[in-house]
């Protein structure tokens, strides 16, 4: 509750003070900085963390190279803001930051009361549980009375309690405040059941000493869509951080990859040249604000979806997360990108 | 009148004494410190099982079963978690230390730039090493080096785009640079303003005594972690549309008046251990106010509260790993932002980590605390008790 009055006063405030910051062109104002102001976590396996010399390095961090390809044809030209769950949504309103890939996920609440726009899911995750298979549970309808452990002051916490609540059973909350935490807390059995987004129970797996002796119940109690926001008045700057993400789908229809790219710009096929802004007159690009290229310039930045996905937070990174609902929709998945035409 | 009487002569030798209880020496250390009664004895025999408990396996888990070396979570990790380790190994993870030592100490400061902090660290430590020494002459010359030239050198070198130095804008400052530079500030500033406040608030003068109580009450009343909140995340919703000032430069306002605030309460506090005596006799002498205060009373209000002006000092150095709620990576927020490099992900990697940043902090805490007992050793006059 003392979270949502906070978000409701913060966004109350952002409403009367911030009102006048919406008309400016943010697409103008980051082309005459030079950089794309990011807003990504403060430190989240796979979507944003440090590499080994310290850059930034992840899936959500892919998205701010995306767009910064997009705009400058350079992937190199953004600033990151690391933000806390609580900074993040003040610092897009106050225009700190230009975009948030900040694996927010999007609620009516955060598009209307808070003012903000959302439109592509570039993550769908969704709240899952981890137990110890010792325990013989088969679904997290049979975990009455079991002590889960949650971090405090989450989205997670709430839907936690609302399930159980909605299935009339018992449990006791073991609560952190800080997630490795948490992990210790599982890892050392001082609970029988751990509950998080599903891609934080693939990081929890990289931490536990006996990862086998661990499973993850089919369940998934909440639904989590992720995506990048941004400030509400600016149809065109919403329109390129949309598109940037359809077009990272739409590459990976295609079969467009980072290698393959300029090969790909020879294509015959109409709609790919059409993509990638090689077709004779082509409006593809300027009528977003951008050039022609920005397809292929995403594309050479940072690859296709697929790409992104598997080098962060996929089959190539230790985390192996599932493609699952983010496989393309003709793959069994959920992720559409509308028709570039 | 030749025979001898009354008087008692010995007819045998006498006994030899026992050989005094030894006063010296490691038995007789022993004896008195640790076996001096049985109770003593008890409680020296329980401690030391208890050591002999906890002592091996912490030297086995943090030395002998370490992994030193590596380039990833490899080999950190078991088998079955997808490690080289052998299943049930549990050690310490200095390779991730190692791999990360860089950005323990810089943060995401440009790998080519790393030069600039590492000289502004070793002057820093080429200027503070004489301060330190109480027998080193030329002190004047010395404080204006490490007060003055020290901070113009920081101020060029560090942020750089002067002399064709490439700008690093202070988001990618982190680590043990941020904690030093803010520390360092916080410790210059507060020591002075400290004073001030505290002589502003026993001062006659009625609106700077207000002043300066408001001051101090209110910015002592609102924990740190507010005032960093505030400074980062409302200021820029009241400021016009376009203004900024760098986030960095209000954690070093935030954290400084903070610290300016607890320490004019130090200050005061030795300020009313001086009995009136000295400002009589100061006064008598005909010795202006700030005369009186700089050669008479701070000298002794001062030396009275180092340990609350170090203690302060100690506080301050520890708090600046809030920042890290304000998304700025001190030391100890940059050794838990790299828990979320995956590559390093595994079970042993947050307690090393952690371990690792503790005892950094330690090292700097008790190097400063050793210190102030030094320094109290030094002024020692006559208050001892």
């Amino acid at each position: 509750m003392a979270r949502r009055i906070l978000t409701a006063l913060v966004g109350a405030a952002v409403m009367g003070i911030g009102a006048h910051s919406a008309s400016a062109g943010t697409l103008d104002d980051v082309k005459a900085k030079g950089f794309v102001q990011c807003g990504v976590n403060t430190g989240l396996a796979g979507f944003a963390a440090p590499d080994a010399s310290g850059n930034w390095s992840g899936f959500d961090v892919d998205y701010c190279k995306a767009i910064a390809a997009a705009i400058f044809a350079d992937g190199s030209k953004v600033k990151y803001s690391p933000t806390s769950a609580k900074e993040r949504f003040p610092a897009l309103q106050s225009g700190e930051v230009d975009v948030l890939a900040r694996n927010t996920t999007w609620t009516i609440n955060r598009d209307t009361a808070l003012g903000f726009n959302f439109r592509p899911v570039n993550y769908y995750d969704g709240q899952g549980f981890m137990v110890r298979k010792g325990l013989n549970v088969k679904s997290a309808l049979e975990l009455s009375g079991a002590a889960v452990c949650v971090q405090t002051g989450t989205t997670t916490e709430l839907n936690l309690a609302d399930y159980f609540k909605a299935n009339n059973l018992q449990y006791n909350p073991v609560v952190f405040e800080k997630l490795e935490e948490v992990n210790a807390a599982y890892d050392a059995g001082r609970c029988d059941v751990y509950t998080t987004d599903q891609s934080g129970l693939y990081s929890l797996r990289l931490t536990l000493s006996k990862p086998d002796d661990h499973m993850i119940l089919p369940e998934i109690i909440s639904k989590e869509p992720l995506g990048p926001a941004v400030r509400q008045g600016d149809d065109q700057w919403f329109d390129i951080v949309s598109w940037v993400h359809y077009a990272l789908i739409q590459a990976e229809e295609f079969g467009v990859t980072q290698a393959n790219v300029e090969e790909m710009k020879k294509s015959t096929n109409p709609d790919v040249q059409r993509f990638l802004g090689v077709e004779a007159d082509s409006k593809i690009g300027t009528d977003l604000g951008l050039t022609n290229e920005w397809a292929v310039n995403i594309i050479k930045a940072v690859g296709n979806y697929g790409e992104v996905f598997d080098r962060n937070i996929g089959a190539g990174s230790p985390l192996k997360i599932e493609r699952g609902l983010n496989a393309l929709w003709n793959k069994g998945g959920i992720q559409y990108a509308p028709p570039v035409r | 009148m030749n025979t001898h009487q009354g008087n008692f002569v010995r007819t045998s030798m006498i006994e030899a004494a026992p050989a005094p209880i030894q006063t010296g020496g490691i038995a007789y250390w022993l004896r008195k410190n640790l076996f001096a009664t049985p109770k003593d004895a008890a409680l020296t025999i329980i401690s030391l099982l208890v050591l002999a408990w906890l002592i091996p396996p912490a030297v086995q888990w943090l030395f002998i079963d370490a992994a030193w070396t590596g380039g990833g979570r490899g080999v950190c990790a078991t088998v079955a978690q997808g490690g080289s380790q052998p299943d049930g190994w549990s050690g310490a993870c200095w390779a991730f230390v190692n791999a990360k030592f860089d950005q323990f100490l810089f943060g995401r400061y440009p790998i080519d730039e790393r030069w600039r902090p590492a000289l502004v660290g070793i002057l820093f430590v080429l200027f503070l090493t004489p301060m330190l020494i109480p027998k080193v002459p030329y002190k004047n010359l010395n404080a204006i080096l490490l007060l003055v030239v020290l901070p113009i050198l920081a101020l060029i070198l560090l942020p750089g785009g002067w002399f064709g130095l490439p700008f690093v804008e202070t988001p990618l400052w982190g680590g043990l640079m941020v904690t030093l530079v803010l520390s360092f500030v916080g410790i210059a500033v507060s020591l002075p303003l400290g004073i001030l406040l505290a002589l502003g608030r026993r001062s006659t003068m009625p609106v700077i005594k207000m002043l300066c109580t408001v001051f101090i009450e209110i910015v002592r009343g609102i924990p740190l972690i507010t005032v960093l909140f505030m400074a980062s995340v409302m200021l820029p919703l009241f400021l016009p549309q376009g203004v900024t000032f760098d986030k960095f430069l209000r954690a070093l306002i935030g954290v400084s008046l903070f610290a300016s605030a607890y320490m004019a309460e130090v200050v005061r506090g030795g300020l009313q251990a001086i009995g009136k005596g000295q400002y009589e006799g100061a006064d008598s002498l005909g010795l202006s106010f700030w005369q009186k205060m700089n050669l008479i009373v701070l000298p002794q209000a001062l030396k009275l509260v180092i340990p609350g002006i170090v203690n302060t000092f100690i506080g301050l150095f520890k708090d600046t790993s809030l920042v890290s709620i304000i998304g700025m990576f001190d030391l100890l927020g940059i050794v838990r932002l790299n828990f979320s490099d995956a590559n390093w992900a595994s079970a042993v990697t947050p307690i090393s980590g952690l371990i690792f940043a503790g005892f950094i902090f330690w090292l700097f805490c008790f190097g400063m605390s050793r210190y102030s007992g030094f320094m109290e050793r030094v002024l020692d006059t006559s208050h001892k008790r």
